[in-house]
């Protein structure tokens, strides 16, 4: 029972609510670093770490400080600052252990923090999973498994998308829609392919 | 002569460097919330205050931050005017609260916010400031409204709810996610296109 609710977010997130071609959270770095394969798997990745930990960071600063003190409408102001400071942290930490890994996740670390993706998911547990007065563990599982799912159909999207943008450099696009324009077009196509996932029946 | 500069201000907003064609910032609203007409303006406005407001704060606190944690203090310069907003919207207009939702919050993470924060307000007046976070949010809101416009009259043949065609067969792929992107890249190509033009 429970195996199957974990499935169903899995499958809405990835492919039916696409963050990106469905709910058009996180344009811009899909826009910006969809240019080669390579930064945008390195983005992806970030995206999915990031994201996952600070759901679960901000789940339990909502339960545990915003509840019980009865100012839950400072949600907003928490959140970004909860992610923002720990962006930093991760930055700091990445820089100092792994330098390598640095060099390749390191750009685009502060970049996260604008990305509307992630305040977006952690919203949207808070609007989804606490509404519905699930059991608290519960919810934090399925908080847990949105962000996780999210974070890899974002990750999906943006490389599909970069994929397609490689060879789309050798295509002679009319000169109004180089760049954004025709990325716009190819997004657009690409919404349309994942929109058939709307079928799935559970 | 003081008055043409700030107009100057305010005007840039809305076609040389308009937020959304031109600088191309702020999409994710942009798109999800275009639905409508009546969404697209309700969120142009709320865009609109958060703006002006974060603008005047940051450029009246911009000798007094510094320069290293300016970024965070940004953001909770922006972050409570949105709050603002959120309740505001919930008091008075709670059906567009319904409509607008998640996005209501994410104001906060907007682009057009943030870079206008970092590129004009802090280093200019308060009062250019003023009138740049104006121009801005009506650019923004202009810019919003021409893809709800768009989208609502083909997708559901109609205006702020209203049926202006009675023998059209709306085609609803324009109201979905795809219809907004498309949307999107033809407006872009056409602000292109009319640059190209001009030079």
């Amino acid at each position: 029972m429970e195996l199957k609710l974990f499935l169903m977010i899995l499958i809405s997130m990835v492919f039916i609510n696409n963050f990106i071609l469905s709910k058009f959270l996180g344009l811009c770095p899909f826009l910006g670093v969809s240019r080669n394969i390579k930064p945008a798997m390195s983005m992806g990745l970030a995206v999915i770490f990031v994201m996952t930990l600070s759901s679960i960071i901000t789940w339990l600063v909502y339960r545990f400080i915003l509840i019980p003190f009865n100012i839950t409408f400072l949600r907003t102001i928490t959140f970004i600052l909860v992610i923002a400071s720990f962006v930093q942290f991760v930055e700091m930490v990445v820089l100092k252990k792994s330098p390598a890994l640095y060099r390749t996740l390191g750009i685009y670390l502060p970049l996260i923090t604008t990305n509307c993706a992630v305040l977006g998911v952690t919203v949207l547990n808070i609007d989804s999973f606490f509404v519905q007065k699930a059991a608290l563990h519960f919810s934090f599982l399925l908080s847990l498994a949105q962000a996780f799912f999210a974070g890899i159909g974002f990750t999906l999207a943006l490389l599909l998308m970069s994929g397609i943008r490689e060879r789309l450099e050798l295509n002679d696009t009319p000169k109004c829609f180089e760049a954004i324009p025709i990325a716009f077009i190819v997004a657009s196509l690409m919404s349309l392919a994942f929109m058939g996932f709307n079928g799935f029946k559970f | 002569m003081k008055l043409y500069a700030l107009f100057k201000e305010f005007s840039k907003g809305i076609f040389k460097e308009n937020p959304i064609f031109v600088i191309v910032l702020g999409l994710c609203p942009a798109l999800a919330v275009s639905t409508s007409l009546e969404n697209a303006l309700g969120m142009g406005v709320a865009a609109t205050f958060v703006l002006v407001f974060s603008n005047l704060i940051i450029s009246a606190i911009r000798k007094k931050v510094p320069n290293k944690i300016r970024i965070p203090c940004f953001i909770v310069v922006i972050a409570s005017f949105v709050t603002i907003v959120e309740l505001l919207i919930a008091a008075y207009v709670p059906l567009l609260q319904k409509q607008l939702g998640i996005f209501i919050p994410l104001i906060v993470v907007n682009c057009i916010i943030m870079g206008r924060a970092e590129a004009f307000a802090s280093r200019n007046k308060v009062l250019p400031s003023i009138f740049d976070g104006l121009g801005m949010g009506a650019g923004f809101t202009l810019a919003l409204s021409l893809v709800a416009l768009i989208r609502e009259v083909l997708g559901s043949g109609k205006i702020f709810g209203h049926l202006i065609f009675k023998e059209f067969n709306p085609a609803s792929i324009m109201v979905l996610p795809p219809g907004a992107l498309l949307t999107m890249g033809v407006l872009i190509a056409v602000a292109n296109l009319i640059k190209q033009k001009r030079k």
